[in-house]
């Protein structure tokens, strides 16, 4: 099971990858990253699946002793729960970058700006 | 051509390099050290069911106030970025036909539903699945979907600032006060951990979650406006 969410997560990240490398308009690599984000979680999850255990929340399915054999690993999804927060934020700051860029040249063709270029 | 055939190798190593590791991975049959001590240490220690909660904001709390400060700093840094650009008074959103009766109503209908859930989900986050970051992004799909009914509506600046500002203070008073009347910044004990369990219980996780709740909320509420008042929106 966590070979297949895994290997899930590395396509994502992968398919991310092609399309912010291929695509020239600046909105679809802002959906590319995004996308590849979400695969970089995808993966963390599944590395901190066990096999038949259950989610750390040690209600009556759970009783505290023995909670450490019970409970998958609750680090990596501590570790998610901050990157999708924070990716959202970088993604926030990609369309309002790619706004101004709009407005200053009129077109969101990543070819177009050259500035950085050598 | 060329560029096309570096994107195709490069894709080949990283994913030849991915399916070596996704072979190789067999998943742990225990937990390391740390999280085993997370396991085990959680119901005395902090008294929060949730072991996830317990680690973000206790365990790692000054982690999630750095996080809290990233998230304002994306939300200033796109305020100013924007405000460039921004649309005179009345301007924006008149150039749209209007958003149409069933949006309109099903707004009204759901706003304060969405309103609750967030509630709930903020100030349960030590015993379910939830917590602050979840409960605010919640509230904010409820300023989303203000916003898309009325896109000519303006929320007031002043309220969403004043929350931010005063949830952020609180949270770093209350690790402040911690240092003070418990054993460190953000310690947990600074209230009673109650019976494990109830809604109060916890020490200040619950106080906590719904300041990160407000503060979370309030900034994506203020992104979202500063993105909807340009001149194009």
């Amino acid at each position: 099971m966590a070979q297949v969410s895994l290997l899930i997560g590395f396509t994502l990240i992968l398919l991310g990858l092609y399309g912010a490398l291929t695509n020239r308009d600046i909105l679809r690599m802002i959906v590319s990253f995004t996308i590849a984000d979400a695969g970089v979680n995808v993966v963390l999850v599944s590395v901190g699946y066990m096999a038949h255990r259950t989610a750390p929340i040690l209600d009556s399915a759970v009783p505290a002793g023995q909670a450490a054999a019970r409970i998958i690993d609750p680090v990596p999804q501590v570790l998610v729960l901050t990157a999708i927060v924070i990716g959202l934020g970088v993604t926030a700051l990609m369309l309002a970058y790619a706004y101004r860029l709009f407005r200053l040249r009129g077109s969101l063709d990543i070819s177009q700006f050259m500035d950085l270029k050598w | 051509m060329i560029r096309n055939a570096l994107i195709g190798l490069m894709l080949f190593i990283l994913g030849s390099a991915f399916l070596t590791l996704t072979m190789g991975f067999e998943p742990a049959t225990e937990l390391n050290r740390t999280a085993a001590y997370y396991a085990t240490h959680a119901q005395e220690e902090v008294g929060a069911q949730n072991v996830v909660t317990a680690v973000l904001i206790t365990w790692r709390g000054l982690d999630t106030l750095g996080e809290v400060t990233v998230l304002f700093l994306t939300a200033a840094i796109v305020s100013l970025v924007l405000s460039r650009s921004k649309a005179p008074k009345g301007a924006s959103g008149s150039g749209f036909l209007p958003s149409g009766e069933l949006l309109t109503t099903g707004t009204k209908m759901l706003l304060p539903l969405i309103a609750l859930l967030g509630a709930y989900v903020m100030a349960n986050g030590h015993l379910t699945p939830g917590g602050g970051f979840q409960g605010g992004a919640i509230l904010a799909s409820g300023a989303l979907l203000m916003l898309l009914a009325d896109p000519s509506r303006r929320f007031g600046h002043k309220i969403i600032h004043r929350v931010e500002s005063a949830s952020g203070l609180a949270f770093v008073g209350l690790g402040l006060l911690g240092m003070l009347f418990a054993g460190g910044f953000l310690d947990n004990k600074l209230l009673p951990l109650g019976q494990f369990g109830a809604l109060f219980s916890a020490g200040i996780i619950p106080i906590v979650s719904v300041l990160i709740g407000l503060k979370v909320g309030a900034e994506f509420a203020s992104i979202l406006e500063s993105l909807e008042e340009t001149e194009d929106a």
